[in-house]
Parts: structure tokens; sequence; C-alpha cells
């Protein structure tokens, strides 16, 4: 065994050494190769994070959401709903829901304005940690809001919620209900829309179906319905930009094939100067092995290095204008960093395998070279 | 289908492995008629030559294989959540007829490119070529259930849909459900504890003889070939109920999950890995005698029989650890 591991850490110093005498050519090899792996990763790293936010924010999001129509938009539901909704066989609860969106026009930014079931007092509020770091407020200060008859609001702030996922809590922004009312002159007697619990999970959609035929100008959503759209659209971003990706991965297959089988003359005749003074076949493609290894390593490393920088400290500027798409509710929301191995093993077949099968038919015929022809030329 | 990153991934590596056997094909068959080592003509100089290249092209896509068996798994375990109604990989396999054809014939595969890849080496240790066609020969069989793999893998692959609802494990390996892994999980404990025992202590004492005299591979081979059956049956039967708690629970995926420590890559992994290995000493055997391999032959089986017999030892003294230190009992 000490000998095995020996010979191969001597075919390596070959192999770093005569990679070296052709710093140009491998040096060319290796950006392209890292900015492939980059690209994939980058890709893969940004959608999976998209995704598991999405996954953390619509775990705790109600079974049923029930949404009045009006000409095919979404309006506001009148509370005696709820009372009709109930009586259905299965129901649970039904609780109507105020919330909407709150333009901020000093900080151009928007805001998700919610009374929750346990709403603070009235005057006060609960604010997401990206609402606390534009306005640079902590518990305890008071924050004026304009309201919708154009008179100030001034609202004191009860504390900050933990950023544990960004993507659910950066913009959130909890109050009373009367000071809801009072910030967007909200009519008394309508909700936003009304969340439905169903006592027998397996019967959500057979209630839902009831609902619309009790009230035929409402549109019950499921929950497992946003969790599949939501999905969907990561995944056939992530797909489509996936698929754009294996054209990149056929080019750099066709240039590492180029570069590897355009063998120079100088090449040629250290491979044959190696098998005149004793090296084998099998010799030669361990060099070859150990080549393609050191540069696809390096390669790979670098290349995901750089994708987690772009990705988890930058907030993938290159992809989050298609990637996260009408998303940008959120002002400052950001992936939490989290990468596993399975990520880093599909990484690795994706670019670094297809790169040694495109490599090992030219280092084969690198390999049988005969010597005395080379040494001849 | 769905565009996930594991399931490119996996398509690319069953294209890669299944290319190179088509590419192989086309070599191997001169190979099988024309192979004169006595010969100095051009054409046998070629055919050495060659052999370097599918040597290393059927290595390297035969390591694809080992390692596509873990990211199937893993890439099944990964997607449930997209599901309705699966609660682990058992549901996602369950989406269509191609599933589990899919998984057993990689499992299948797994232990005879394992086999192939050990032949490999033991004819690359040696100077003269000795196992040439032998070797060539068992790659035309493996054609078969590896392309078969590729199609049926490809057809799983891209008719998935997101909209089924599937079975979760409970109702797959249930006592009320029907097939192979309901019937496995329903064997009484008892004996099915004792005939496992049996079969480990055979293995034992074979794996013993192996190395001690060098004489008994068939009999590891076969022992070790029983050990993994038994060994499966066992998990579904009695092992995952003691790692759940539960004793109506018999999926053998969800000890994937990381609530229970990854404990199931290495219940099944080492069964699968050390099955392998004791197969790989039955197959070797036929050609110990060839003058060439005289040396190289024992050496490799004795390595094979070592790594068995601590994996097979291992999974044991995993599982058995588990059953006598929770409080949870199957014995009423």
């Amino acid at each position: 065994m000490t000998g095995w591991c020996e010979r191969q850490r001597n075919i390596l110093d070959v192999a770093l050494a005569s990679l070296r005498r052709r710093r140009g050519k491998n040096l060319s090899l290796l950006v392209v190769y890292s900015l492939t792996v980059f690209l994939g990763a980058s890709v893969m790293f940004y959608s999976a994070g998209l995704k598991r936010e999405a996954r953390l924010l619509l775990s705790a999001a109600p079974e049923l959401v029930v949404q009045r129509l009006s000409a095919g938009r979404h309006d506001l539901i009148p509370v005696a709903y709820a009372e009709g909704i109930r009586t259905i066989r299965g129901v649970g609860t039904v609780a109507p829901r105020l919330w909407g969106y709150y333009y901020d026009a000093v900080y151009g930014a928007n805001y998700t304005v919610q009374v929750p079931t346990l709403p603070p007092p009235a005057g006060e509020i609960v604010i997401g940690p990206g609402i606390a770091r534009l306005r640079k407020v902590a518990a305890g200060d008071l924050l004026p809001f304009l309201s919708y008859r154009r008179e100030d609001l001034l609202l004191q702030v009860r504390e900050i919620l933990p950023a544990e996922s960004e993507l659910v809590s950066t913009d959130l922004l909890l109050l009373a209900e009367a000071d809801f009312r009072a910030l967007f002159s909200f009519p008394s007697g309508v909700a936003t829309d009304l969340t439905v619990t169903v006592r027998n999970p397996q019967e959500v959609a057979t209630v839902a179906r009831k609902i619309v035929e009790r009230f035929p100008d409402t549109r019950p959503i499921l929950r497992e319905e946003m969790q599949a759209t939501y999905a969907a659209v990561f995944d056939w971003r992530g797909g489509l930009l996936l698929v754009l990706f294996g054209v990149v991965l056929l080019a750099f297959i066709i240039f590492a094939w180029d570069k590897a089988a355009g063998l120079s003359a100088e090449e040629r005749r250290e491979i044959g100067i190696l098998k005149g003074i004793g090296w084998e076949t099998g010799d030669i493609l361990t060099l070859k092995f150990w080549e393609g290894t050191s540069i696809s390593l390096t390669a790979f490393l670098l290349g995901t290095l750089l994708a987690y920088v772009h990705v988890f400290l930058l907030q993938a500027p290159l992809l989050a204008a298609t990637l996260k798409g009408w998303a940008v509710l959120y002002p400052d929301f950001r992936l939490v960093s989290r990468i596993d191995a399975f990520q880093l093993t599909v990484l690795f077949v994706l670019t670094v395998i297809p790169y040694t099968v495109a490599t090992l038919v030219p280092s084969w015929r690198a390999a049988t070279i005969d010597p005395d022809s080379v040494m001849r030329d | 289908m769905i565009l996930e990153p594991g399931i490119l991934a996996l398509i690319l590596l069953s294209l890669i492995t299944s290319g190179t056997i088509l590419y192989a094909l086309r070599h191997i068959v001169p190979i099988l008629y024309a192979w004169d080592l006595k010969s100095g003509s051009e054409g046998q100089l070629q055919l050495e030559r060659r052999t370097y290249l599918l040597s290393t092209l059927l290595t390297w896509a035969f390591v694809a294989e080992l390692t596509s068996l873990l990211l199937l798994v893993y890439t099944a375990e990964n997607l449930h959540e997209r599901f309705t109604g699966a609660m682990c990989a058992a549901g996602v396999f369950n989406l269509n007829a191609f599933g589990y054809p899919a998984l057993l014939l990689k499992l299948g595969n797994f232990l005879l490119a394992g086999c192939w890849l050990v032949l490999n080496r033991a004819d690359n240790s040696a100077r003269d070529y000795p196992l040439i066609r032998g070797k060539y020969l068992f790659l035309l069989v493996l054609t078969v259930p590896l392309l078969a793999e590729g199609v049926v893998l490809g057809l799983y692959l891209l008719n998935l849909q997101p909209d089924v609802i599937t079975s979760c494990c409970g109702s797959l390996f249930g006592s009320r459900a029907v097939g192979l892994g309901s019937e496995l999980a329903v064997w009484p404990m008892r004996p099915l504890g004792l005939v496992l025992l049996l079969a480990y202590v055979l293995n034992l004492g074979s794996g013993s003889f192996v190395l001690r005299k060098g004489r008994g591979s068939y009999l590891f081979a076969l022992s070790g070939l029983l050990v993994l059956f038994l060994g499966i049956s066992a998990i579904l039967s009695f092992v995952a109920p003691y790692f759940y708690e539960l004793p109506s629970h018999h999926c053998p995926f969800c000890l994937l999950k990381a609530d229970y420590g990854y404990v199931g890559y290495l219940l099944c992994g080492g069964l699968l890995v050390g099955a392998t290995a004791a197969a790989a000493v039955g197959v070797l055997q036929p050609f110990a005698t060839r003058p060439s391999l005289r040396q190289i032959i024992p050496a490799l089986q004795r390595r094979a029989v070592w790594l068995g017999l601590t994996l097979f030892t291992l999974c044991f003294l995993v599982a058995t650890l588990r059953i006598i230190t929770t409080d949870f009992t199957l014995f009423g």
C-alpha cells in the first residue's frame, strides 16, 4: 500500500510539473472550467435557496384561503361570508384576515401590513428586521405613517421580529385592527380574505368545492396549490437556466476535448521519452488521470467558492433578476447560506464527470503513442 | 418531467454509462474473436492498445454506476416533499410503474459492476492479460441489465408527473399492502433473526477458512449473498421498527433520513458492499489456478474477505446495539 501511494505521488509530481510547463494552455482551461462550474453552482445554490425559503414560508400558511372575486379580480370579502362557510360540514374555524401593502414613499419600499391573530395593542406595532434596518429604529421608537386620508399616524415599535428566515419577516408590519382600518381607510364589515381550517385534511378539496357552490363569487386557494405553484415557479426558472447551462457545458466539453486532443510536438516528444525510458501505457494513462484530476479539483473548488460568494454574500446579482422575479417585494431579503453534500455531488456529476469522459479518449491516444516514431520525428 | 439538478445528473450519468457500454461493445467482439497474445501482428498490437482504453472507460463507467445508486436514492428522498402523499423516497419510487424496477435493476447492477471491477483489477495486475476473454464475456452478459436499467430509469424519470397522488411508506410496507416489500415486512422476527444469524456465522466461518487455508470461496460468496437477502428482509421485518420504535412502521427509506442519523445508508450500504465483496471472492475463484494469477488472486480475495466481514459485522453490531439499548420491544 505504501509503495502504491509513493508511486502515485511520484506520478502526480510529474503531472504537476508537466502542467506547469504549459502554463498558458492550462490556465486558460482552468479559467473556462471554473467559470462553467461557477455558473452551474450559482443556479443550483440560488434556486435551492429560494425554494427552501418558500417552503419555510408556506409551511405555516393556512390550509385554505378564500378570496372574493369581482370581475375576475381580487376584491374585499364581506365578513358575513365567514358565517356561511362555518356551517359547511367539516369546516373547523373561519377567520377573516386583514392585510395589504403600504408603500413608503420616503424610502421607496413596500411593507406587508397585517393584523395578526394576537395583535399588538392599538397604537403599537411589531416590525420585521428589514424595516428596522431601513428606518433605523429600535423597540420603543415611534414610526410615522401617512394614512390614505393624508393624516399622520404615529405608531410605537413594540418589538422587532427575530430574523429566523429573512424572507418571512423582513418587510412585515404587524398592527392592531383599528390602526389597520385607520391607515388604509378600510371599510368595516369586510376583510382582505378568509382563512379556513378543515378538521380532516383529506377533505380540504371537498370543502373548497362546497364553498364555491355556495358562494360563486369566491375563489378558494389550497395550501398545496400554493406550495406547488411556488415550487413550479422556482423549478421552471431554475430549470430554464440549467438547460441553458447545458449548452454552456456542451461548449465547454468541446473546448476541453479540443485542448486534450491537440497535443503539441513537445508533449508528444515528452510522452515518447517517458515511454522510451520504461514508462508503460498504463503509467501514462495514470499521469493523464492526475493531470485531469488536478485541473478538475482546482476548477471545482474555485467555481464553487466563487458561486458561494456570488449567491450568499453578494445575493446573486447575475441571477436575481431572472430567478427571483416578482418576489422582489422584499426590500432586503438575504438567503440563509447553506450548501449540502447532495448539491455538491450533483454539481460534481454535472461538471467534472463530463469533462473526465471527454478527455479519456484523447488521453488514451496520447498514451499509446509509439516512442520510436515520436523520437524519429 | 421535473427539471431538478438531481434528475438531470442521473440522466447524464445513465447516458454516459450506456454510451460507454455501447462503445465498448463495438470493440469487444474483435477482441473476443481475434485475441492471440503469441502473435506480434499489427492487428494484435492494436487490440492490446485498445484494451487500455476499454479498461479505463469501463472502470469510470462502473464507478459512475456505483455512485449513481446513492444519487438515485438521495434524489428520491429529496423529492418527496414535491408529491402529494409521499413521506419519503418510498412514495417517490411508487410514482409510476418504473420506479421500483429501476431501483432493483440498479441494486443488481451494483453487485455485478462491483464484481466486474474486481475482475478487471486482477486482469490489469497480471502481465499477460489472463482474464481478457473472461472479463469481456462477463461484460457481454452485463450489457443486458445495464442497458435495461438505462431505459427503465429514463422512463421513470421522464414520466414523473407532479400531480400524481402517491402512497406513503406506511401503506407500501404495511401489513395490508401487496408486493414484495410488504411480504418481506411481515416475516416473523424470531425465525428470520435465527436464520440470518446462522447465515452470518456461516459467512464468518467460511471467510476465516478462506483467509487461513485459501479454500471455501464459493461458500463465502453464497453465504454473503444470503446475508444480503436475509439482512434486507430483517431490516423490513424488525430492524426498522426498532429504530422507529413503532411496531407498524417497516419502511427502509425513512432510515435514510437525518432523524435517524442516516443509519439506513450504513445498514443497506454496508450489506450491499459487503455482499459485492463476497460475490467477487467467488467470481475470482475459477481463475485462481492460472499461472500469472497465482499470487494476485489470493491476495485480492483476502482483501475482499476482510472488507465483507468487516462491513457485515459493523451492520450486525449497529442493529443489535439498537435492539438491545432501546426501551421498545417487539416481544409481547
